[in-house]
């Protein structure tokens, strides 16, 4: 028969719009081994897929960042505060996203986006946590995320992040389940190459949270890491353990350089 | 209540005898990535092995092309063609490449589809929780004789 053979990334650019200019093609960051060029996912798919991130209009997922602009404004609580009460204008946090996940300086801890969003509800409003892949948090994560849009992506892998960086990268190239597939395996050793009807990428973050036309909703990084330990016949971790916060960081990490290109869509 | 189960136990052990000749996934001898005996002293079914190539756990397509399987779409190419795979390989070779593919080549990202040990965080399946008790392997062993006979019908 007639095989869509699939080579490696398209040559399309991306340009949200008709002004954001996205990065989706870089240099590998210097700690990357064995690749010498990143790319973001959207240059895996196809040109339908791709059309959809062209202008928020057809973007999906900005059915729920809308929704998180209302919650953003929104008092709830005991302390009688919504999140615009304390920061103001959501662009306040332009640039912000484009460093994260980063560690704490005064808790140690390492902090990616959901959990800052539920300690100031929980600490600051006196609100009850979000779950962590629901919609409320991953529209408020895409609307913090989408204020960097366009920004490279930068997070820090040194000093206190070091020993949460080298845990993520242990992980990303551990073979699990019962199929043995690593991280790598799929999407540093065979990134371009078609795995049944998947066309698979380098799995960069830098668009997350992301559209899935599949799930028809905004999908978190940890449910994406989720599925992808599941494929593999593994035991998974849970959404916001500490080995995916970890793992998130040195994802991220790969893709220093690429634009945050939030909310991306994928198929 | 355990006395019954035990004597259900022994009843199993001795309707065992036809399939006596299967060779346990711990069990299975390779040379050189080979494995010169059938896992079951019986013939692989070909037709049964081109089925397996499409689905389940076999699902060998999702990484290699086989232009004798155009019934099957989304052909993956991580793997190599097999076309002709049967000129290259033995039959012994063949068995010992669908059993652990690790015994032919080391570090490849072919899954070992007879063996059932020394896994990461083996899971349930895919429901992304933890395995309960032993694993099954991938294919049976006369699942994994299917296969080898459906290889052995690529020639070129
Ligand atoms: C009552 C005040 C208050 C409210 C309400 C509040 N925050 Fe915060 N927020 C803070 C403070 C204080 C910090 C700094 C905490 C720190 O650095 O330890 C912060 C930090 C942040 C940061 C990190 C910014 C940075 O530069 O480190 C983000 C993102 C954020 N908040 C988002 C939100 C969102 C989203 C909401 C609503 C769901 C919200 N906040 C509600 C007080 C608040
Ligand atoms: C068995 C192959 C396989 C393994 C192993 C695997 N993935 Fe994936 N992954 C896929 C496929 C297929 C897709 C969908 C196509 C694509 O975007 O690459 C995907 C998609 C992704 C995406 C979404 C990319 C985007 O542009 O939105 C991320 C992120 C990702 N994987 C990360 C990981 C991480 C981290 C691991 C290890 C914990 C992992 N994957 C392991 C097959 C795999
Ligand atoms: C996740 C990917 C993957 C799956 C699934 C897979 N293979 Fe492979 N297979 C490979 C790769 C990669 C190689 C090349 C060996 C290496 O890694 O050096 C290979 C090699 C082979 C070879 C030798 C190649 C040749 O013709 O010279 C045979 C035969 C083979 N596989 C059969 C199968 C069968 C049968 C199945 C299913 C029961 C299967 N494979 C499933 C990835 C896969």
């Amino acid at each position: 028969g007639t095989l869509p053979l699939a080579a490696g990334p398209d040559d399309d650019q991306l340009v949200i719009n008709g002004e954001t200019e996205i990065i989706t093609e870089a240099a590998a960051p210097a700690h990357m081994e064995y690749v010498d060029t990143i790319y973001s996912g959207w240059r895996f798919r196809t040109d339908e897929t791709q059309a959809l991130e062209l202008d928020d209009f057809d973007n999906p997922g900005m059915l729920t960042v809308d929704a998180a602009i209302e919650a953003y404004n929104t008092v709830e609580g005991s302390a009688g505060e919504s999140c615009a009460s304390c920061h103001g204008d959501v662009d306040s946090f332009a640039g912000f996203a484009a460093t994260m996940p980063k560690v704490n300086e005064d808790t140690g801890k390492l902090m990616v986006m959901e959990d800052i969003v539920n300690t100031c509800r929980t600490e600051q409003m006196g609100a009850e946590a979000w779950k962590w892949s629901g919609d409320d948090m991953q529209g408020m994560v895409a609307l913090i995320n989408l204020q960097s849009r366009g920004e490279p992506v930068n997070v820090a892998i040194d000093g206190a992040a070091a020993p949460f960086w080298e845990q993520g990268k242990e992980i990303y190239y551990t073979r699990y389940g019962q199929l043995e597939l690593s991280c790598a395996n799929c999407h540093e050793d065979n990134y371009g190459n078609m795995i049944r009807a998947d066309h698979l990428s380098q799995g960069q973050i830098n668009g997350f949270p992301t559209y899935r036309l599949k799930q028809a909703k905004l999908i978190s990084v940890h449910n994406r890491f989720r599925g992808c330990i599941r494929d593999t016949r593994a035991e998974t971790f849970a959404e916001g353990s500490d080995e995916f916060r970890a793992l998130e960081l040195y994802v991220r990490s790969r893709g220093n350089g690429l634009s945050v290109e939030t909310p991306a869509v994928r198929q | 209540m355990t006395r019954i189960w035990l004597a259900a136990a022994a009843l199993t052990a001795a309707a065992m005898p036809l399939q006596a000749e299967t060779v346990a996934p711990t069990d299975v001898a390779y040379t050189d990535g080979a494995v010169e005996m059938s896992l079951t002293g019986m013939a692989g079914d070909p037709a049964s092995g081109r089925e397996i190539m499409n689905k389940g756990a076999g699902n060998c397509i999702a990484c290699h092309q086989v232009t004798d399987l155009p019934e099957y779409a989304f052909q993956g190419n991580v793997g190599p063609s097999l076309d002709g795979a049967a000129d290259r390989w033995s039959e012994a070779d063949l068995r010992g490449i669908v059993s652990n593919a690790k015994e032919m080549f080391p570090d490849t990202v072919m899954p070992s589809f007879y063996r059932t040990t020394g896994f990461t965080r083996p899971g349930n399946a895919y429901t992304g929780k933890a395995a309960e008790g032993d694993l099954d392997p991938l294919l049976t062993a006369q699942q994994v004789e299917d296969v080898v006979a459906y290889l052995l019908t690529l020639t070129e």
